[in-house]
């Protein structure tokens, strides 16, 4: 049973109008469980699209999404995933280890239940110190690594991710990436996670999907495996460097396309 | 903790300032002012300056310790102020308290039904145009006429709905702005939870909206006292600080700083009010960001 299966999808905003906007047209992909997936391309690809069309939060035009073998409408009434965005998003009125038990109490589970679940999130993402705070005496970097414990406090099998660490700065980011693995390596979650940035999709994936706009579209899958014991050293590796040029060059391919497309469109539109 | 400490100092001395300031105006005026009223550009609009229209601010004040009236036995003014503007105080409380219901409710509703927003909120904005004084008769004759279920309606609760007539429309559309102040990732992150919407509005979304409604509220608590005051004033309602007001203007000529007390007292109920909301909004507000709200 897949992770993720996505099969022939189409999602087409604004139908039949003059601002109808192709988002995404026959898109295919299946996540097997463990793996870690990223979604990158230029903007307006649909990347994002298609992650809240694997989180139900829209619905495909046409096609099918199956999240754990399970229509992606149960999977979220399940609570198959959990999602994490650019923005930390955390509640300001509530103390971080209230933040992580949010959806545990949307699930009804008892107070004992959650403050020990809690307790565990929170020792995951090594910040168990900070339980008391208010989320806005933590650092930005703090604050996302609150929102992947809230995130994973029910423990769902599969993580979905929208640029997660875009807002944070360069050494941030590194460090971050660096405790999503041994979260996911310890939790064997599997992550489907968007990005812009090439070296952080091939320094964390298993795969890399290269996608390219108008129409959003799938372009190229490029397998970069860098084994399970990545750290410092493999950022200066030859297969790092192999990955990245794969990936960029997939994506320049793309990019010309874009470029080009975009100026005759530019032109009809208006 | 300190610096809160001294900031509220330096707000209630800035209050006593402002005030002191606005006492030394009175008297500079009643000085240069001209005795008998005067015309500026040809209409006149300049204020009386002599004793009857503005009594000195010290015989104001003075007029406090001494009786009510001449005879013997009577209470001093203070007294019969105080306990005027407590009976007034609590009618606002009621009104208040009824309308910071009516107004969060209707919130949530148009908030629910987009529908809804689009048909009620232009009534609630008509509702807020009809004169008071012209509703006031009508809905203080309810009193003693009106009968639910064994509940006879006093008419001491007329004052307190034309209060709550008057505080609900503020907290309605600050509540409602509140309410919509959900930022979208939060409100996809409670979807993608399957969060109902009765967990989206009580985890979410009223929390979201507490600094929106603090403001509201402050406004809805003195639009209640107001309410009542003019409740108890256009009715003639005994007991509180309005029918205060008219007795003493009435006794203006002969008595001119009498009235004032009163006046004071109706300031002092809207303060102790806003106090009342000021007070909910450092409780409420205190985990959170310092953006402070005022």
């Amino acid at each position: 049973m897949s992770a993720v299966h996505v099969a022939g999808v189409s999602k087409i905003f604004n139908e039949g109008t003059p601002k109808q906007v192709d988002a995404l047209v026959d898109v295919n992909l299946t996540v097997e469980p463990g793996e870690f997936v990223s979604l990158i391309g230029p903007s307006g690809c649909g990347k994002s699209t298609l992650l809240r069309l694997i989180a139900n939060l829209l619905e495909p035009t046409t096609g099918s999404v199956a999240v754990n073998g399970k229509t992606a409408a149960q999977s979220r009434l399940d609570q198959d995933y959990g999602m994490a965005f650019q923005q930390a998003g955390l509640f300001d009125w509530r103390s971080v280890a209230k933040n992580i038990e949010l959806p545990l109490e949307l699930k009804g589970w008892d107070k004992d239940k959650r403050a020990a679940r809690a307790k565990e999130m929170l020792e995951l993402v090594k910040l168990p110190e900070f339980a008391d705070l208010m989320p806005w005496q933590l650092s930005g970097g703090m604050q996302q690594r609150i929102a992947i414990a809230r995130a994973l406090a029910a423990h769902p099998p599969l993580l979905l991710m929208d640029e997660p660490f875009g807002a944070l700065d360069e050494m941030t980011r590194e460090y971050m990436q660096g405790e999503l693995l041994r979260i996911c390596a310890e939790t064997k979650t599997t992550v489907v996670f968007v990005t812009h940035s090439i070296p952080e999709a091939v320094y964390l994936s298993n795969r890399v999907v290269v996608m390219s706009p108008r129409p959003g579209r799938i372009t190229e899958v490029i397998n970069v495996n860098l084994g399970a014991n990545r750290g410092e050293d493999t950022r200066a590796a030859d297969n790092f460097f192999a990955g990245i040029t794969a990936v960029r060059e997939a994506l320049r391919g793309t990019h010309a396309d874009h470029a080009n497309a975009g100026a005759i469109r530019g032109v009809e539109d208006r | 903790m300190k610096p809160m400490l001294r900031r509220a100092a330096y707000r209630t001395g800035m209050f006593f300032v402002s005030v002191a300031l606005v006492a030394v105006l009175w008297e500079l005026y009643k000085v240069v002012g001209p005795e008998k009223g005067g015309k500026l550009f040809g209409a006149p609009i300049l204020p009386r300056s002599n004793d009857t229209a503005m009594p000195h601010v010290w015989e104001m004040l003075s007029r406090y310790a001494e009786p009510e009236q001449r005879s013997p036995n009577s209470n001093l003014i203070w007294f019969v102020v105080l306990k005027g503007a407590f009976y007034s105080f609590r009618l606002a409380l009621v009104g208040f308290i009824l309308g910071s219901t009516i107004g969060v409710a209707l919130a949530a509703l148009m908030s629910r039904f987009k529908t809804m927003e689009r048909g009620l909120l232009p009534y609630l904005v008509v509702s807020q145009t009809v004169p008071l004084i012209a509703l006031a008769p009508l809905v203080v004759s309810w009193g003693g006429k009106v009968q639910i279920f064994g509940f006879t309606w006093p008419r001491w609760l007329s004052a307190s709905v034309l209060g709550a007539f008057l505080a609900f429309f503020p907290i309605a559309v600050g509540t409602l702005r509140g309410l919509k102040s959900a930022p979208a990732a939060s409100l996809e992150l409670m979807e993608s939870y399957a969060a109902s919407w009765k967990q989206t509005l009580f985890k979410l979304k009223f929390p979201a909206a507490i600094p929106f409604m603090v403001p509201a509220f402050k406004l809805g608590a003195s639009g209640a006292v107001i309410g009542v005051v003019v409740a108890e004033i256009s009715t003639g309602l005994k007991g509180g600080i309005g029918r205060l007001i008219i007795e003493y203007a009435r006794q203006a000529t002969a008595d001119p700083a009498k009235v004032f007390t009163a006046v004071f007292g109706a300031a002092g109920l809207g303060l102790a009010m806003a106090g009342l909301v000021a007070l909910a909004d450092v409780l409420l507000m205190r985990n959170r960001p310092k953006e402070t709200t005022t």
